[in-house]
């Protein structure tokens, strides 16, 4: 995730050095940040050495069902499950990215502009997020999935779409604390494009908790595309997937448990450190805000 | 630490003082030294002012004799022995938090800068002064501390009966408000006082009234007060010694008087010059009066707004209003909070879009919104905002901030623009490798000059200030008028200079606007309306102004 990750922020990896140098202050920004990169190495790097390490390719049979053939043994119908588990990783991840970065994008925008427009679009935009919000985002992804089919694309639209209000309402707090400030009243004396205004006078001063959101909804994006397949409604077979590999082997949990221990430690420690990282971004951001005052 | 205590006593009692602070030094902790070496002693019934400017230490000075340390702070060396009524004296520095506690309060009473932000808002405010009292173990019963309640709040001058006692603080006026909060420090009839800033956002005429309380209460009560402060022309009122602060020492100490009229310090020496006066400049005495250039018998006024009206809800901010400011001429448009200054200016300008009237520039009626206005016309009216610490955008440069204005009312390449940048901040007496820091990197009075530089890009003909030097430090405010009167010959400019600062009216007005309540209630040449003021109003103003 050391690329992925970068992605949606490095726009303004430059602008707030100030958060993240804070944020890395912390013991647990570090602990996360470790923990992270090591499930995306081997996310990112699984696919290609995963033949090489274990000689079978993920579809590959190496046996029979549940035997401990290979190293960690093989999976229901007989393929080798670190071959599966290296490889199975990346699409989880690239699917977890684009919909928190399409959440993202959405979110932020609808909820700049209802903030600093106000009125009418300011309450049709958030009473509709709030219709949104009281679908749980996993009933909506099944909706979906039940009557277009599970394609990745859909997963991504959905999830991306279900965090979009949360974010919204994050990134309105915040453009109202901005909007109020005399600066963005100059730019409007200049008559400077109202899009102009959010872009550069608003948004490069929300970074701060715009970034705490969206290390969260990536915690929660993982967790939901990882469910989604767990429930067959995600990635589909014969593709490796974590999710997947936990639904299919839980039955030989006992037997043979590395096929459904390894998806799970590697969700669970992904999940840990990137909770970890945005922990102390959120610390950093509203010790900040304590810092100004004083 | 008795031993220290017994040592210090002869010092303090010697000099008849109740609170002594001897070589104090205070540092971050990072090791910057913030304080480096102060000594002060004030006694029963003295008022000495700490006056200075921000980042000279005056308030760590003064929060020490409470023994106070800002987070990040600690001391490094030095005394604040204070004497309570009865007992010896105590180092407050040596105290654990604990015993400090019972000592603030009941020896040495704090008053806050901003009522508003130190009275609990969800308190009755009888209830908050009584809490002081029962804290300190003021009294024997619970009627004798209401009786004190009642006494303290009748001598700082506010009704003490029982209704008033169950108001809530929003429902006090601001001077009010400061007057609970002068209260709730004499309530334990404490030897030491210290104030902070009390009357830094009051209006004038209501900042005369708390500064007699004060006096009366100290010198009634003999108690010796602190008076932090940056207003010199306060210090003359209130105080019977001044303490100069620099760079965190003590430059110059002496009775009032002296040391504001003749002082010994080079830096006092600057500072002073920097108050303005309403009697008029001091050192340039003949400034050449810039008569506007077009001496024609009527010529029409660049600006003309008539009949201006605003009313949010029931509340009617400006009452058919009508202002001119002709060419080249600088108006002061004068009030104090709530007149409805800054709502005119801001109507002016098209900040402000829900109002009846006209407003023409030129004899053009402008659109309401600023927005709607052509680019012309947004070219040649521009608006300076009062803090420069809220009109910057923190994330863009001073130049991308300058840049602003060209970018979107004038057609100049990238390359004229950054020209045009670097000509106008040397204009504003910035240098111009000053292009590329943050606004955080500059000091108030060069953010100032930023924002106006910003205004000046396009070459404006009239200039609305509003209320631009509030956010600053005298001597920074002097240099920003000196600027813009500069300025405003050299380009010929008009200006409209919104202030509640009376004072200023000699260093930067030609005519002068006096606004009260939503209404004009007098405006003339600006020698005219402060030698012979008709209206009542301009009278109490000009007679509240404290001046050196």
């Amino acid at each position: 995730m050391s690329e992925t990750i970068a992605v949606p922020l490095s726009a303004e990896v430059n602008r707030p050095a100030g958060l993240i140098r804070r944020a890395w202050a912390f013991p647990q920004a570090k602990i996360g940040a470790v923990l992270t990169v090591v499930v995306v190495l081997l996310a990112v790097l699984g696919p290609l050495v995963a033949e090489v390490l274990t000689g079978y390719a993920p579809d590959d049979f190496a046996g029979k069902p549940f035997k401990l053939v290979g190293i960690a043994g093989t999976d229901n119908i007989g393929r080798d499950v670190l071959s599966r588990f290296l490889d199975g990783g990346l699409t989880l991840l690239f699917y977890a990215v684009l919909a928190t970065a399409l959440g993202v994008l959405l979110g932020a925008a609808l909820g700049m502009l209802a903030a600093y427009t106000g009125g009418r679009l300011d309450a049709v935009i958030m009473r509709g997020g709030d219709v949104l919000l009281s679908f749980p985002c996993l009933v909506l992804a099944l909706l979906a999935i039940a009557v277009i089919g599970p394609r990745g694309w859909l997963l991504v639209l959905v999830i991306g779409i279900s965090h979009a209000p949360r974010i919204a309402r994050v990134t309105r707090q915040a453009t109202l604390t901005v909007a109020g400030q005399d600066y963005i009243r100059a730019a409007e004396m200049y008559a400077v494009p109202r899009w102009r205004i959010l872009l550069d006078e608003t948004l490069p001063n929300i970074t701060g908790p715009l970034l705490v959101e969206v290390g969260l909804r990536l915690t929660y994006s993982i967790g939901y595309v990882a469910s989604l397949s767990f429930l067959g409604l995600g990635i589909q077979p014969p593709a490796a997937d974590w999710g997947l590999m936990i639904n299919e082997n839980r039955i030989a949990l006992v037997v043979q448990p590395w096929g459904v221990l390894l998806p799970v430690l590697a969700i669970a420690v992904l999940t840990v450190g990137t909770n970890m990282i945005t922990d102390s971004l959120a610390s950093a951001a509203s010790g900040a805000r304590q810092g100004s005052e004083s | 630490m008795t031993a220290d205590a017994a040592t210090g006593t002869e010092v303090a009692l010697a000099a008849g003082s109740v609170i002594a602070v001897s070589d104090l030094r205070v540092a971050t902790t990072g090791g910057t030294e913030v304080l480096r070496g102060v000594d002060y002693a004030i006694s029963p019934g003295e008022v000495l002012a700490l006056v200075g400017e921000s980042g000279s230490g005056k308030t760590t000075a003064g929060l020490a004799a409470l023994g106070h340390l800002r987070r990040g702070l600690s001391a490094t060396g030095g005394t604040v022995l204070v004497a309570p009524k009865v007992g010896e004296p105590v180092d407050m520095l040596a105290l654990t938090s604990k015993e400090r506690r019972q000592v603030r309060g009941a020896v040495v009473a704090y008053v806050p800068q901003d009522p508003a932000l130190s009275l609990n808002p969800a308190l009755r405010i009888g209830r908050q002064v009584a809490e002081v009292l029962e804290t300190h173990g003021f009294g024997d019963s619970a009627q004798a501390r209401a009786d004190r309640v009642r006494e303290v709040l009748t001598e700082v001058g506010l009704p003490g009966d029982p209704a008033y006692q169950r108001r809530y603080p929003h429902q006090l006026s601001g001077g009010q408000q400061q007057r609970v909060g002068i209260a709730m420090a004499f309530a334990c009839r404490p030897s030491v006082v210290v104030l902070d800033e009390p009357t830094t956002g009051l209006d004038v005429t209501t900042q005369a009234l708390v500064l007699r309380t004060i006096g009366r209460l100290t010198a009634e009560h003999r108690v010796a007060a602190l008076y932090i402060t940056h207003d010199l022309a306060v210090v003359a009122q209130i105080a019977d010694r001044v303490a100069v602060m620099y760079a965190g020492e003590i430059v110059e100490v002496g009775e009032c008087a002296q040391v504001l009229h003749r002082p010994a310090h080079e830096y006092t020496r600057r500072l002073v010059a920097a108050v303005p006066q309403l009697d008029g400049p001091v050192v340039d005495e003949p400034e050449p009066e810039p008569e506007p250039e077009p001496v024609a018998g009527e010529p029409a006024p660049l600006l003309r707004a008539t009949g201006l009206s605003v009313r949010y809800g029931s509340h009617q901010v400006l009452r058919d209003v009508d202002l001119a400011v002709r060419a080249g001429e600088s108006v002061m448009l004068l009030g104090e909070s709530g007149s409805g200054k800054t709502t005119l200016s801001r109507c002016v300008a098209g900040l402000a879009d829900e109002f009846a009237g006209t407003v023409e520039l030129d004899g053009v009626p402008l659109a309401r919104s600023t927005r709607q206005r052509s680019t012309a016309q947004r070219r040649e009216l521009q608006y300076v905002f009062q803090s420069p610490f809220s009109s910057l955008n923190p994330r863009k440069t001073i130049g991308q901030s300058i840049e602003v204005p060209l970018i979107w009312l004038t057609t100049m390449d990238r390359v004229a623009r950054q020209e045009r940048v670097r000509q106008i901040l040397e204009q504003v007496r910035l240098d111009p490798a000053m292009v590329h820091r943050l606004p955080d990197q500059l000091s108030g009075g060069q953010r100032q000059r930023a924002a106006i530089a910003r205004t000046l890009v396009t070459a404006p003909r009239l200039l609305v200030c509003d209320e631009v030097t509030s956010a600053l430090d005298v001597s920074v405010q002097a240099t920003i008028i000196d600027l813009l009167g500069e300025l405003r010959t050299q380009l010929g400019m008009a200006m409209l200079f919104v202030t509640h600062n009376i004072a200023l009216a000699r260093h930067v007005a030609d005519r002068i606007v006096v606004l009260n309540g939503g209404e004009i209630v007098e405006s003339g040449p600006v020698e005219e309306v402060l030698d012979n003021p008709t209206h009542p109003y301009t009278r109490t103003l000009l007679e509240n102004t404290p001046r050196m």
